[in-house]
């Protein structure tokens, strides 16, 4: 069966796209989650200025539109003499903005950890550091799993933003074609098509981390 | 002769918190393999004395002196240490809800004692042969009983070789036909010669265990002295009177 110069062009840009959506996706989703727990760790358990820190980055990030913080690494940053590549600025602008939303699930998790936690790690001669690498941190994320898992979902779906700086992942390859064509109904609902599939991946992928770390007492496997 | 040194040795120990004087200048030593019990009212200070003596709260005044020497509480090294040598057993066990009964009493072996994977799974397999889970090593505190995960939680202490241990109320916390197996085990230590103090409202350890008793009444020891001194017959101590309450209590 051959496809149609139309379909033939849109699958091989959209499926370019979906490549450089992918290779937004996992780095933005790794480093958000490590910000997030370094985040989380500082505005749980900081003192006074380093707790005021976390909590600035995380209002900061949370409250102004990802669009604007977007534009401002990308054509603001250079005013400062700091040039970022269309991918180097949409994963930079992802990772943030991720990061301070995980901060928020972490921070939650780890404070929701019981006082005993602490006094029975304390009581057996571990470091204030220790305790909270050791037994604090593995329990909190086992708890932040399911808001830190949908955030990654969020993210699929927020790096289609990637595009107004020029960086040209799913939406962006797609909506030329559509432009170029005029077709925007048959490819923004491949578009769609596209990303339900991404997303559902992603589902299949974090419900195995969750089986992984399934402990018992920590939710249902 | 009684010259030898005390293994602990508490003296004028202070602790206020919000205002609200709680100890109000506690003292007395414990000898290595003696035991004492710590009794009296709820709200008396107990579980604060205890957690004053391995800073698990830091206390505001007063000394504390551990195997000769004058423990630094302003010295975290020192804290680290000396909560090493001193062994906590807590009324809700406190089981790092996220390891197995084994990795519970390993963790401390490998992240302080560095303690190679090995030797430290042997050493909890040991422990946990002593107090009777030779079989529940993989299970995680969700699927152990109450008695079960205190005795994880006596076995985990045990593994870091304490030179005394501190027990509050170790049974509070669980259903009746559980308090016998943990009770058990903690005659088994005391048979053995384990250093101990301990809060508690049993009746059978009260009289069993100690060889000293401490009650505890508003921050103050208001009485102590052997079993025998306190709850001899036709002794009128506050501590007769106690546990006569608190038999009268559990129906006997
Ligand atoms: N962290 C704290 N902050 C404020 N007050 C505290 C704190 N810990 C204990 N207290 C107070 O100190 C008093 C003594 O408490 P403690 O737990 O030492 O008594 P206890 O003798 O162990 O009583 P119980 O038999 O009920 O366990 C109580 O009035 C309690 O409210
Ligand atoms: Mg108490």
């Amino acid at each position: 069966m051959e496809l149609s110069p139309f379909y033939q062009e849109l699958f091989e840009s959209l499926n370019r796209g979906l490549l450089m959506s992918v290779a937004l996706i996992i780095p933005s989703a790794l480093g958000g989650i490590l910000i997030g727990i370094f985040a989380g760790c500082l505005r749980a358990f900081g003192n006074g200025l380093v707790r005021t820190l976390g909590n600035t980055y995380a209002a900061i990030f949370r409250g102004t539109p990802l669009v604007v913080q977007l534009f401002i690494l990308y054509f603001g940053l250079p005013n400062l003499g700091l040039y970022l590549s269309p991918y180097a600025a949409a994963v930079t602008g992802f990772i943030l903005c991720s990061g301070a939303y995980q901060s928020e699930y972490i921070r939650g998790a780890l404070l929701s950890i019981k006082r005993g936690q602490y006094h029975g790690a304390q009581a057996l001669g571990f470091t204030t550091l220790q305790t909270i690498f050791w037994i604090i941190i593995p329990q909190a994320i086992r708890r932040a799993i399911h808001g830190c898992g949908n955030e990654i979902i969020y993210l699929i779906k927020y790096s289609s933003l990637a595009y107004i700086v020029t960086c040209l992942e799913l939406t962006g390859e797609g909506k030329t074609i559509a432009t170029e064509y005029f077709r925007f109904t048959e490819v923004f609902t491949i578009i769609g098509l596209y990303y339900l599939a991404l997303v559902s991946c992603a589902v299949l992928i974090l419900k195995k981390i969750e089986q992984r770390l399934y402990i018992p007492g920590f939710g249902h496997k | 002769m009684t010259t030898r040194q005390p293994l602990l040795k508490v003296a004028a120990l202070r602790k206020t918190f919000d205002n609200n004087p709680i100890l109000k200048g506690v003292s007395f030593e414990l000898h290595k393999g003696g035991i004492i019990v710590l009794i009296g009212p709820s709200g008396g200070g107990k579980s604060t004395l205890l957690q004053c003596i391995n800073c698990l709260t830091i206390p505001d005044g007063g000394e504390i002196e551990f195997d000769r020497q004058r423990l630094d509480i302003h010295s975290r090294p020192a804290l680290y240490q000396h909560r090493q040598d001193v062994g906590m057993i807590f009324q809700e066990f406190n089981l790092f809800d996220h390891l197995s009964a084994r990795d519970n009493i390993t963790i401390a072996l490998r992240k302080i004692k560095k303690l190679p994977r090995r030797e430290a799974d042997e050493r909890a397999r040991l422990e946990l042969e002593q107090v009777g889970l030779a079989d529940k090593a993989e299970l995680y505190p969700a699927q152990l009983s109450g008695g079960q995960k205190q005795r994880v939680a006596i076995a985990r202490a045990l593994a870091m070789d304490p030179k005394v241990l501190l027990l509050d109320e170790p049974t509070s916390a669980l259903d009746p036909e559980l308090i016998g197996e943990v009770i058990n085990v903690i005659k088994e230590l005391a048979a053995k010669g384990m250093t101990m103090i301990m809060a508690t409202h049993q009746i059978s350890l009260i009289a069993t265990l100690a060889d000293h008793i401490l009650f505890m009444e508003d921050g103050r020891i208001a009485e102590q002295g052997s079993p025998a001194e306190l709850l001899g017959a036709g002794c009128a101590s506050k501590t007769q009177g106690f546990c006569d309450r608190l038999n009268q209590l559990s129906g006997e």
